[in-house]
């Protein structure tokens, strides 16, 4: 089990014929992501390298695929419009890589989502529409090592999926973790996701679900959201959050944590050494009040009862800690 | 600014470009907004036509020369005067074009200020009960509630984070509906509790319907006007309300859309390392310590500034090469760090995903031959710590092993731990 997406979701590229769509493409089907089309406007009726059928829409690659997830490559001109056609195609799990999308056209996004989903909070609306991101490496449930991942016709895992950008090898399914035990990932970041599962794979967890939710300031799902699910999920036995300086949304998921989850959780939050006023890559890493900075976030954290390990070398060892396992 | 608002995280920031006080007013005054005259000028000799223009019709003519810079603090240093002939604003201009300004959010050596606003200067109501006629508006996006809002207040002209850090009652927060914007109820509802009445209510509501409308347009990330002020009018009736001072920022990934504020922008302001570093794509901020990093992805990059804190050592900067680098682009990464002299060690951390480990190994082993060195010498003479991790990973090493003769500083490491003690150690 998983949150989001499971071996048997069936993923669209839209973007698929620009450069990192396809080289993306390919790297999902290699994993063993049941990649089943993508969406080109002007490219419809072709097919691209790996022999999948591209369509003109969303709705005609839904009708013709009963895709129901997609991965968006476009510009960041172009995503807001992506999110909104996966959308009204009826596509449930949405996964928008693309990064510098604006501001304002992730307001206007959210809020017709919202609108769609009857709610402000995405994971509680009953069977609503999951947007993961923008500006984010994507979602990826692991398989278990069945193959070499040279190719489509020798995938990585027969059993698992992965929508995104993210290396598929790093990851561990927990029928061949050493401890038995899976984590639920979820962060704000992408290479220090990678980090996270590369040491809990190194320790002996496996993990249920990986989720990067992105680094802009408005965006789908939120940290809250992914434990809310993961604390819900039977196969999740513990839960690793990764934040970073501004906003609140570690601050929020703190209270949520204390107030509703049962399950260990740990945590790392990055950018305590972040000089106040600078951004730090990321569209939402900057720091503007005092609840924007690592520390707070930590003791937020360390009073809700996680966790929290302050060197990122030390994410693992503070999940198998919260485990009581190490 | 709004950083520090409330000392709360209530607000959104992204990344931004900021344009001078006076394309603010030009800015302001398309949308309709009323502001004194007003005019931008870079040489001496403008000033007196300049002043004549602004204080025309005046009866007792006041102007005020104001530097156009990115930095706060010009009033202490001298850099806004108030003038009452030509030859002052004359006087003023040549004192503020030919010295640096510096004040405390200056660098210590000062900016070099090269273009002056004269405008005229505006006499301001009183308000009944003491003080005077000064209010504050702004647009900004509430992240939290993913939200546009009209923040508001009748206390202007002053510290405004100290008003809502002292009474966060005297400010008034207004959302903006995320399709439908600003509703003229809503400004005109503002407008009568920020104490406005009669034709000024109308007024008021009119600007802060057109600065969310801009705010919007525009793609801003802060639409300020600080003050808004009731003009003091003549023959004791107040004049209308108008605009004096105004701040904007815009979201750079918008940037795109919008051709007249792209050119607006000053590169002249920014750092030069960081300023280099953009051109090829790299995301770089100079900071203080000693020890250069390359990393990929922007939270990885902070933690390992984080983890060689942690261990006792001093960043020298962030650096972000991104996901889609290429040999070039390390090569130039690595040449950018080392330009700053205060870098003794280097590390390198690299979790392979889009970006893979040959790639930066290759870079690596590019900017080492390629590397100059004051003393005429190529190749690295500051240790380096490299830790490579992710796709193609036993690739990225070999490469590296096999350039060693082109690399004696360099020392691998097996975890992020082990590469911020060793990189600690090298230059401690």
């Amino acid at each position: 089990m998983s949150i989001l997406i499971n071996a048997t979701t069936r993923v669209i590229c839209q973007g698929i014929t620009g450069a990192f769509g396809a080289s993306h493409t390919k790297g999902c089907l290699h994993y063993g992501t049941k990649m089943v089309g993508g969406v080109t406007p002007g490219k419809g009726g072709t097919k691209d390298e790996n022999g999948l059928p591209i369509f003109d829409t969303v709705a005609q690659a839904v009708k013709a695929t009963g895709a129901d997830a997609t991965m968006i490559f476009v510009p960041p001109a172009f995503a807001a419009d992506a999110i909104l056609e996966a959308a009204d195609a009826g596509i449930k799990t949405i996964c928008c890589i693309t990064e510098g999308v604006p501001v304002q056209d992730m307001i206007r996004v959210r809020a017709l989502l919202d609108e769609r989903n009857g709610t402000k909070v995405l994971s509680e609306a009953r069977n609503g529409i999951m947007l993961i991101g923008p500006n984010c490496p994507g979602v990826i449930t692991p398989g278990p090592k069945t193959g070499g991942g040279t190719g489509a016709s020798d995938p990585y895992t027969n059993a698992g999926c992965k929508i995104g950008i993210m290396p598929g090898y790093i990851h561990t399914h927990v029928s061949q973790s050493k401890l038995g035990k899976s984590v639920g990932i979820v962060s704000r970041s992408g290479t220090l996701t990678y980090e996270a599962v590369w040491q809990t794979s190194n320790l002996g967890l496996g993990q249920s679900t990986c989720v990067g939710i992105g680094g802009d300031p408005v965006r789908g799902l939120d940290h809250i959201d992914c434990i809310r699910m993961f604390e819900a999920d039977p196969q999740t036995h513990a839960i690793l959050m990764i934040g970073e300086i501004g906003g609140s949304d570690e601050a929020n998921a703190a209270a949520y944590i204390k107030a509703n989850v049962k399950k260990p959780v740990a945590a790392f939050i990055a950018g305590r050494t972040a000089p106040p006023g600078r951004r730090m890559g990321h569209a939402g890493a900057i720091i503007g009040g005092a609840d924007d900075t690592a520390d707070a976030k930590i003791k937020a954290l360390r009073a809700a009862g996680v966790e929290v390990a302050l060197s990122p070398a030390d994410m693992g060892r503070a999940m198998l800690k919260a485990m009581r396992l190490g | 600014m709004w950083e520090f608002l409330n000392g709360r995280a209530a607000l959104s920031y992204t990344p931004r470009m900021r344009i001078y006080e006076y394309q603010g007013r030009d800015l302001l005054a398309s949308y309709g907004v009323p502001v004194p005259a007003g005019q931008m000028i870079e040489s001496i000799e403008a000033a007196a036509g300049a002043f004549k223009m602004v204080t025309a019709g005046q009866a007792s003519p006041l102007a005020v020369v104001k530097a156009q810079v990115h930095a706060g603090g010009r009033g202490k240093a001298g850099f806004v005067k108030l003038v009452k002939t030509a030859a002052e604003a004359e006087a003023a201009a040549r004192f503020m074009l030919s010295n640096r300004m510096k004040s405390p959010q200056t660098p210590p050596e000062g900016l070099e200020v090269k273009r002056l606003l004269i405008a005229q200067a505006v006499d301001i109501a009183a308000r009944p009960g003491g003080g005077a006629e000064e209010f504050y508006l702004a647009v900004t996006t509430d992240r939290g509630t993913r939200r546009n809002i009209l923040i508001a207040s009748r206390e202007g002209g002053v510290d405004i984070e100290q008003v809502a850090h002292d009474r966060p009652e005297a400010i008034a927060k207004v959302p903006l509906h995320p399709i439908a914007g600003l509703q003229p109820f809503q400004a005109r509802d503002t407008a009568y509790r920020l104490g406005f009445a009669g034709k000024h209510a109308g007024q008021a509501a009119d600007i802060m319907l057109k600065l969310a409308r801009l705010f919007v347009e525009k793609d801003c990330t802060l639409a300020e006007i600080n003050p808004l002020v009731i003009t003091a009018g003549t023959g004791g009736a107040p004049g209308p309300v108008m605009a004096i001072d105004a701040k904007f920022s815009f979201d750079e990934n918008a940037i795109f859309r919008h051709k007249d504020i792209a050119g607006m922008d000053d590169p002249g302001e920014q750092n030069p390392l960081e300023r280099r570093a953009a051109k090829f794509g790299l995301n770089y901020i100079a900071l203080d310590g000693s020890i250069g990093c390359l990393v990929n992805g922007a939270g990885l990059a902070m933690a390992t500034m984080d983890v060689i804190k942690l261990h006792g050592g001093e960043p020298a900067n962030f650096l972000d090469v991104g996901g889609g680098a290429t040999e070039e682009a390390v090569t130039e990464a690595f040449s950018i760090i080392l330009s700053d002299r205060a870098v003794k060690g280097v590390m390198v951390n690299i979790f392979g995903g889009i970006m893979k480990c040959d790639i930066i190994a290759q870079g690596i082993v590019n900017a080492a031959t390629k590397f100059k060195n004051p003393d005429g010498s190529t190749g690295f003479k500051v240790p380096l710590v490299v830790r490579l991790e992710g796709t193609n990973v036993e690739a990225g090493r070999k490469l590296l092993e096999g350039a060693r003769g082109s690399l004696p500083t360099l020392q691998a490491a097996t975890d992020l731990t082990d590469a911020a003690k060793k990189v600690c150690a090298a230059v401690a």
